[in-house]
Formats: structure tokens, C-alpha cells, sequence
């Protein structure tokens, strides 16, 4: 209970001092809006394959959260208040604390490109919600749980703007591939039980990076 | 192992004789439509004499695995241990393995071209060696962007690790997601194994499997020997200061 409530005022701290500076939200909306207006302007005459809105999805949503997950390590390191975090809560509540504030984070600006989507691309109809709804929920948390590390770990280097998208690619290739392949399944209105083997690579991957960097944590936490 | 010369010398001289064995006859024998000899390989259709570059191409991409396995553990050696020799025999097998890696896809990329008409098919196995290709550049463009020794050590041992981590992914999901043309890959009748290279007759499997071992050491005396150097470089340095 008491890890719980540690967790919690972790995240609690980060939503306030998210709201009071709008720092990251901000930046990221406007972020989302530039990269569907530049796609919008070289595509929107076109008649678009499921494949191809399903693949411009997720390329905007991995833009877009990369320049602004990694702000939840890299704003305690600018604002020098890694120490007081290291001070007042252990490793793991600080990985659980980030991880479900990133995910929130994903999954508003997953919500917001799909709102989008929806209302300026024609030819992005979602025939089977489930399938859409479930795609996203697994693979916002799946992203989060691998960008979250990667935070950490970028928010001790120099070059952090740039080199957080090189980290991560690699990393969530599998993630990319697979929830490119659901929402296009999604979007051609196939059955759910069709994208159950989707699915099950979605939770694969959740478990194993959010398991593998929660053991992990611990060494890129401590100084 | 290391610091031990005699040993060393052993694995340079087996793998130099290994790696030339291996050139010349995998070079010289021929390939007949019906083998009456062992000295005889036979002539699958539609890779011909082409089917030679799996004596030089597989071992090579065995090799940038191995690299990045090796990396791998040490790595995690190194976060076990805080012994800096760790991270020191890590990073000096990342570097080979990127280069492995490299020469893995240029020549696989220059076959292609040949036996599948273009230079670039993105097949699974292809896509996954430039998966491996961006981790090693990730991996070091990570390194050159940590000020302290020790942090670059335990960061880029942790960054391998979760990169580690994705390789399942690679090896058993994604050849399902993607259809392919390297061997063993979806709708290949004759296996669904990652390792497709077992249906060679006797002759080319001992030819292969013998490659695969020259390689193996000859990328251990490497290893080596850039272990060593980077030693020596360490020590030069400390005293300098």
C-alpha cells in the first residue's frame, strides 16, 4: 500500500508540474497538428490504402512521442532535481511513477491523432473499433514501457534531442511492425479474432520491456 | 583467456588455416547437376554456383550476432561486476560485430542483386540485419555522447541489454508478419526453422560448418587482440594523468 501511494504521488508531482508549466503537452499537440497538415498537403487527393494511413499513424504518433517523452527525466536533470527524487523515493516507485505518466501521456496524444485522423483523412474509417481500441491501448503502453527507459538513459547523454529517436527505433521495431499490421486489419474492418495473434505479440512485447526495465532501472537511476 | 599468448596463437594459425581451406575448396569443387563424388557439390536450381556464397555470407552474419552477444554479456558482466575490464571486452566486440555486420550486409545485399534481382528485398532476415546494424550505430552513438567512463560503461551495457531483449521478436515473430526469400521463412515448405541450412548434403555442410568455425575463431583472435590494445590504451592514459 505504501508503494502504491509512493507511486501515486510521483505521478500526482509530474501531472502538476506538467499542468503548471504545460511544457511538454503543448510542444506535443502542435507537434501532432504540423505533421498531419504536412501530410495532408502531399496526400489528401489520394485514394489511400488501409496500409499506408496505418503506416502515416503510427509514424506521426513515433515522431511526435519522441520529442516528447524523453521531457520526463530530462526536465529533473535540467531542473537539478534528480537528487531530491533519488532522496525521497526508491528506484522502482520512481519507474512505475514515470512509466504510468508516460503512458497517459501516449495514449492523449494517440487519442488526439486518431480524432484527427478520423475527421481529415476520408478514407481513414475504423470498421472494427475493438480491434482499433484494444491495438491502441496495448501498444501506447507497450511504447511507453520502452520509452520510459530510454528517457532515463538519454536524459544523462549530450546530444538528448537527437539522439533519443536513434535509441528507440531499434527498440520498438517489433511494436511498430506489429500495431502497423493491426490497425491496418482494424481499418479493413477484419474480425477481432483475426488480430488475436497481434495481440499476443502486443502483451509479449509489454511484458518483457516493462520487466526488463524495471530490473534494469536500478543502474541507470543511480548516479 | 586473455593475456595468455600460446593459446591466442593457436586460434590465429586454425583460423587462418580453416578460412583458406574454406576459400579455396569452397571455390574449386564443382558443382555437377547429379554429385557421383564426394568431391562433387550438386547444382540446386535457381542458385547454381551462386549457392557457394553461403561457405562466406552466413558465417559472416553469424559472426555479427556472436559479436553482439558477446557485447551482450559482458555488458551485463560488467554491471555485475563494476570491473571496467568488463565493459573494455564489450565494447571491443561491438566494434567487430559492427563491422561483421557491415560486410554481412554488403555482401548479402550483392548476392541479392544477383539471385533475387535487386539489391534491397526487405525480407525478414534482411530487415534484421539492419536492426542489428542500427543497434550497433545506436550503441555507439550512445557511447560518444556520455561524458564519465563509468557512466558510458553501465549506460551502453543497460542500452544492450534492452536491446537484447527485442531479439526474440526478430527471430521467431517477425518472419511470420513478413513473407520472405531467404530459406525457412513464411510459405517455405521445407522448414519453418531459423536455421535453414541443415538440408545441404554432407559434403557442403562440412565445408560449411568448418567456415563457421574459421570465422568463429578467427573473430576470437580479433577480439583479442583489440581487448589487448584497448588495455594498453587504458594504461597509457591513467598514467598520463
Amino acid at each position: 500500500m505504501k508503494t502504491i501511494a509512493a507511486i501515486v504521488a510521483v505521478v500526482s508531482k509530474d501531472v502538476r508540474s506538467e499542468l503548471r508549466t504545460r511544457y511538454a503537452l503543448n510542444a506535443l499537440l502542435m507537434f501532432v497538428l504540423i505533421a498531419v497538415a504536412t501530410i495532408l498537403f502531399a496526400l489528401r487527393d489520394d485514394h489511400l490504402s488501409s496500409d499506408v494511413l496505418a503506416g502515416m499513424f503510427w509514424v506521426v504518433i513515433f515522431f511526435t512521442a519522441m520529442s516528447g517523452l524523453s521531457r520526463i527525466f530530462v526536465s529533473e536533470e535540467e531542473r537539478g532535481t534528480t537528487f531530491t527524487l533519488q532522496l525521497v523515493a526508491t528506484p522502482s516507485v520512481v519507474y512505475w511513477g514515470k512509466l504510468f505518466f508516460n503512458a497517459g501521456l501516449t495514449l492523449l496524444l494517440t487519442g488526439a491523432v486518431a480524432i484527427l485522423y478520423i475527421v481529415v483523412f476520408p478514407a481513414f474509417v475504423v470498421q472494427s473499433p475493438s480491434i482499433f481500441i484494444v491495438t491502441l491501448l496495448l501498444g501506447d503502453l507497450g511504447f511507453a514501457a520502452s520509452a520510459t527507459i530510454l528517457a532515463a538513459i538519454i536524459a544523462k547523454a549530450h546530444s538528448k534531442g537527437t539522439l533519443y529517436p536513434v535509441l528507440s527505433f531499434p527498440v520498438l521495431i517489433p511494436l511498430l511492425m506489429t500495431v502497423m499490421q493491426s490497425t491496418a486489419k482494424a481499418l479493413d474492418g477484419e474480425n477481432i479474432s483475426d488480430a488475436f495473434g497481434d495481440f499476443q505479440i502486443l502483451i509479449a512485447y509489454l511484458l518483457i520491456m516493462a520487466g526488463g526495465s524495471y530490473l534494469l532501472f536500478d543502474y541507470v537511476w543511480k548516479d | 583467456m586473455f593475456g595468455k599468448i600460446d593459446e591466442m596463437k593457436i586460434v590465429k594459425i586454425a583460423s587462418i588455416v580453416l578460412i583458406t581451406f574454406v576459400i579455396v575448396v569452397g571455390m574449386v569443387i564443382p558443382m555437377v547437376a547429379v554429385p557421383q563424388t564426394f568431391w562433387q557439390f550438386p547444382l540446386i536450381p535457381g542458385l547454381e554456383e551462386k549457392a557457394r556464397n553461403i561457405f562466406y555470407h552466413v558465417p559472416v552474419a553469424w559472426v555479427s550476432v556472436l559479436g553482439f552477444l558477446i557485447s551482450l554479456w559482458y555488458g551485463f558482466r560488467y554491471l555485475q561486476t563494476n570491473d571496467f575490464d568488463n565493459d573494455l571486452k564489450s565494447v571491443s566486440a561491438a566494434g567487430l560485430g559492427f563491422m561483421f555486420c557491415v560486410l554481412a550486409t554488403v555482401t548479402g545485399s550483392i548476392w541479392a542483386k544477383f539471385n533475387w534481382g535487386s539489391f534491397w528485398n526487405w525480407d525478414p532476415r534482411e530487415t534484421s540485419i539492419v536492426i542489428l546494424l542500427l543497434i550497433y550505430g545506436a550503441y555507439f552513438a550512445l557511447r560518444s555522447a556520455l561524458g564519465s567512463d563509468e557512466v558510458r560503461a553501465r549506460l551502453s551495457a543497460v542500452y544492450s541489454i534492452l536491446a537484447g531483449l527485442t531479439a526474440p521478436f526478430f527471430i521467431f515473430v517477425m518472419p511470420r508478419l513478413v513473407g520472405g526469400l531467404h530459406p525457412g521463412a513464411q510459405g517455405d515448405t521445407s522448414g519453418s526453422t531459423p536455421v535453414a541450412q541443415l538440408h545441404m548434403p554432407l559434403n557442403m555442410r562440412l565445408v560449411f560448418f568448418l567456415s563457421l568455425l574459421g570465422f568463429s575463431l578467427f573473430f576470437f583472435w580479433l577480439w583479442n587482440v583489440c581487448v589487448r590494445a584497448a588495455r594498453l590504451e587504458q594504461t597509457i592514459f591513467s598514467n598520463k594523468q
